[in-house]
C-alpha cells in the first residue's frame, strides 16, 4: 500500500507577519518555520494505518523553500519512511503546488492508494490543494475530516461542516483526504525516531523536474499589508463589585447608542 | 461588463446569505444564479432583488444530496453550456471543499475566501486575509476562464444592488456523472445555532471559564442576544468544549457585528481569527490582557460576576 502525505512548511503561529517594503510577500528571513499544524494530523493517520499494515510505505511530500526541511524530517521523525522535497518559492499558489506534487507522485513511480494532507495550511489558508490534486489525479476526495475507518479498501470518513455536524462518507481506494483536528492525536518523534530520520533518504527536484512552470499560475498575490489597527477603545475597571452593576449598564447601553449594534 | 455565475446553497428553503452579499456587489456587470433543486417563488424573487438576471434550477439524478464529485460534474457541464467569466460561491464547508475541485476541472484559478473586490473594466480584483488574518493581500486570477472566486460569509455585508434583475427561473438538466465518495449518513451536530463563521453575534469563552459545565452562563447570554458560542483553543484543548466552537488560527475564523470575549487572554492565534469582528467587548480579570488591545469595550473584572449582570441588562434592554 502506497501511502503519500503532502505537507507545508509555515511559518510557526506566533510568529509576527511583516509585509516586504515593496509589498510583494511577506519577509522570511527570521521566521520559525514549522510543520503545518493540520499536516500533523496527516502524517499521524498516515502511521497509524502503516502500523496495521506493515508493508505499507509512507512518503512525504513537500513543495516550498528549502531554508531548513524541518516539517519533511519532522514527518521522517515521526515515522514515515521516506520524503520528496520540490523546490519552489513560498508564496506558489495552489494549482502549481498541486500540480507539483502530482509531478512528485509520479517521479516515486509508485500508483498512490492513498494520498494524506492537512484540510488547510495556516499560510495561506486557501483550502485548495487536497481537492485540486484529487480532480488532477482523476481520484475522489473528502476534505475536513474527523474520522477514518479502513477495512481493505473501502473507507467511512466523516467530514465536518458547519455548526459541528459530520457528513459520514463512504469510498473506496485510491483517494485523497483532507484532515482536520481531531482526527487523531499526533505523536511526537523520539529521539531514536530523529536520529534514524537523518538517515531516510529525500529526493529533491526542481519545479521543472516535476513539469511545473510560471504559466501554471492561476492566482497572483501583491499588495501585502497589515490589517488596518483598530483606535484604542473604552476600558472600564469592574473589580469593585460596588459598581459592576453601573459600568456593564453603561457598556451595554453604548453597544446600542454609540456602536449601534444591538 | 462581466458575465457573471453565483453558485448559491439552499438551506431550509432558503439561499444562504453570502449569496445576497455577493449579488448585491455585482451592480455593473450580469449576474445569474445557479442553485441545486427547487427554489420558491419568494427565493427567486429576493434573488432578483439583488440583481440576478436568470435562476438556474440545476436537477439530475444523484444531485438530492451533496457530494463533492456529483456537484463539480454538474455545475461544469452547466457552466460549460454558458459563456461566464466569472464563478462565484460561498466559502462555505460546501463551498471550500466544492469549487477547487471545479475550478481544476477548467484548469482555471480559484481565489478563495476573498473578504472584499471591485470589478474594474469587467476584470475582478480581490482582497483576502492571509496567514490568519495577520495580513491582507491583493488576490488576482490569471490563465484560462471562467475564473472562480470564494467569499467569506458576513465579510462584504449586504448592499444593496440598484438594478434588479430580471429573476427569471428555468429548470435545467444535468448530469452527476461518476460519483465515487457520497454520503452514507449525517450527524446533526446538537446544538441548533447558527454556525459561528455566520454568526452575527458571538460570545466565546476562554481558559478563565474553568469547566465545561459554566459555558451556561454564556449560553444564557447568548439565548438572549440570539448569539452562537464559541470558545479558545485554551478553553478547546482543556476540554471545556469541542474543536467545532473553537475560534483562532487552527479553528474558526469570524466576522461577526458584535463578538463578545469572556476570560479569553488573547493570543495572536486567538486575534488573528476573530480581529475582523466589528465591535469587539472583552471582559477579563487581567487588566493587561491582550484582547484587551482589540477590544472597542474593555471590562476588567470576574467573568463570573459580569456575565449574569451583563445577560440581566441585555434583556432589560432588549424589554426581554
Amino acid at each position: 500500500m502506497n501511502i503519500f502525505v503532502c505537507v507545508k512548511q509555515v511559518p510557526d503561529t506566533e510568529t509576527k507577519i511583516t509585509p516586504t517594503g515593496d509589498g510583494s510577500f511577506i519577509e522570511t528571513a527570521s521566521i520559525k518555520w514549522i510543520m503545518n499544524p493540520y499536516d500533523e494530523f496527516a502524517v499521524e493517520q498516515a502511521l497509524l494505518v502503516k502500523q496495521l499494515n506493515p508493508a505499507a510505505t509512507v512518503t512525504v511530500l513537500r513543495v516550498g523553500s528549502v531554508k531548513d526541511t524541518e516539517a519533511l524530517r519532522t514527518a521522517m521523525a515521526m515515522g514515515a519512511d521516506d520524503a520528496a522535497l520540490v523546490e519552489a518559492a513560498d508564496n506558489l499558489d495552489s494549482y502549481s503546488i498541486a500540480k507539483a506534487l502530482k509531478g512528485a507522485i509520479q517521479k516515486t513511480g509508485k500508483s498512490p492508494d492513498l494520498i494524506l494532507a492537512g484540510k488547510q495550511a495556516i499560510d495561506d489558508d486557501a483550502l485548495q490543494v487536497p481537492q485540486i490534486l484529487a480532480q488532477m489525479l482523476n481520484l475522489p476526495s473528502v476534505s475536513v475530516i474527523v474520522g477514518f475507518e479502513l477495512s481493505g479498501s473501502a473507507l467511512k470518513v466523516r467530514r465536518e461542516v458547519e455548526g459541528g455536524a459530520l457528513e459520514v462518507y463512504e469510498l473506496a481506494t485510491p483517494c485523497v483526504l483532507a484532515c482536520n483536528k481531531g482526527l487523531n492525536t499526533p505523536r511526537y518523534a523520539s529521539l531514536p525516531g530523529i536520529m534514524k530520520a537523518k538517515k531516510k533518504p529525500m529526493a529533491q527536484y526542481s519545479l521543472a523536474d516535476v513539469g511545473v512552470s510560471e504559466s501554471d499560475r492561476r492566482v497572483k498575490y501583491s499588495q501585502f499589508k497589515l490589517p488596518p489597527e483598530k483606535p484604542p477603545g473604552k476600558k472600564f475597571d469592574a473589580t469593585d463589585a460596588g459598581k459592576q452593576r453601573e459600568l456593564v449598564s453603561q457598556v451595554v447601553g453604548l453597544l446600542r447608542t454609540e456602536a449601534k449594534i444591538i | 461588463m462581466a458575465n457573471v455565475l453565483v453558485f448559491t446553497e439552499v438551506h431550509d428553503g432558503r439561499v444562504k446569505p453570502v449569496t445576497l452579499e455577493i449579488l448585491g456587489r455585482l451592480h455593473g456587470q450580469t449576474a445569474d444564479v445557479a442553485v441545486f433543486g427547487d427554489l420558491d417563488a419568494g427565493q427567486v424573487a429576493e434573488l432578483a432583488k439583488h440583481g440576478a438576471q436568470s435562476v438556474h434550477k440545476l436537477k439530475g439524478a444523484g444531485l438530492e444530496k451533496y457530494s463533492p464529485e456529483g456537484y463539480a460534474n454538474a455545475l461544469s457541464e452547466f457552466i460549460k453550456s454558458k459563456n461566464y467569466d466569472y464563478v462565484f460561491g460561498g466559502a462555505t464547508s460546501m463551498g471550500k471543499d466544492m469549487l477547487p475541485r471545479l475550478a481544476t476541472k477548467f484548469d482555471a484559478g480559484l481565489a478563495s475566501d476573498v473578504v472584499n473586490f471591485t470589478f474594474d473594466g469587467g476584470v475582478f480584483a480581490g482582497t483576502r486575509p492571509l496567514f490568519a488574518g495577520k495580513c491582507l493581500a491583493k488576490v488576482e486570477v490569471t490563465g484560462p476562464k471562467p475564473h472562480f472566486i470564494s467569499v467569506r460569509p458576513n465579510a462584504l455585508g449586504m448592499s444593496p444592488n440598484p438594478t434588479a434583475g430580471s429573476g427569471s427561473a428555468a429548470d435545467v438538466a444535468v448530469s452527476a456523472g461518476d460519483i465515487r465518495a457520497t454520503i452514507k449518513e449525517i450527524i446533526k451536530a446538537t446544538s441548533t445555532k447558527v454556525d459561528l463563521t455566520e454568526a452575527n453575534i458571538i460570545v466565546t469563552g476562554g481558559r478563565a471559564m474553568k469547566n465545561a459545565e459554566n459555558f451556561q452562563i454564556l449560553d444564557q447570554l447568548a439565548d438572549v442576544i440570539g448569539a452562537t458560542v464559541g470558545a479558545s483553543r485554551a478553553a478547546v484543548d482543556s476540554g471545556f468544549a469541542p474543536h467545532a466552537m473553537q475560534v483562532g488560527q487552527t479553528g474558526k475564523t469570524v466576522a461577526p457585528s458584535l463578538y463578545i470575549a469572556c476570560g479569553v487572554s488573547g493570543a495572536i492565534q486567538h486575534l488573528a481569527g476573530m480581529r475582523t469582528s466589528k465591535v469587539i467587548v472583552a471582559i477579563n480579570s487581567d487588566p493587561d490582557a491582550p484582547i484587551f488591545t482589540k477590544a472597542d469595550y474593555g471590562i476588567v473584572g470576574d467573568l463570573f460576576q459580569i456575565v449574569p449582570i451583563m445577560t440581566e441588562e441585555f434583556k432589560k434592554l432588549l424589554g426581554k
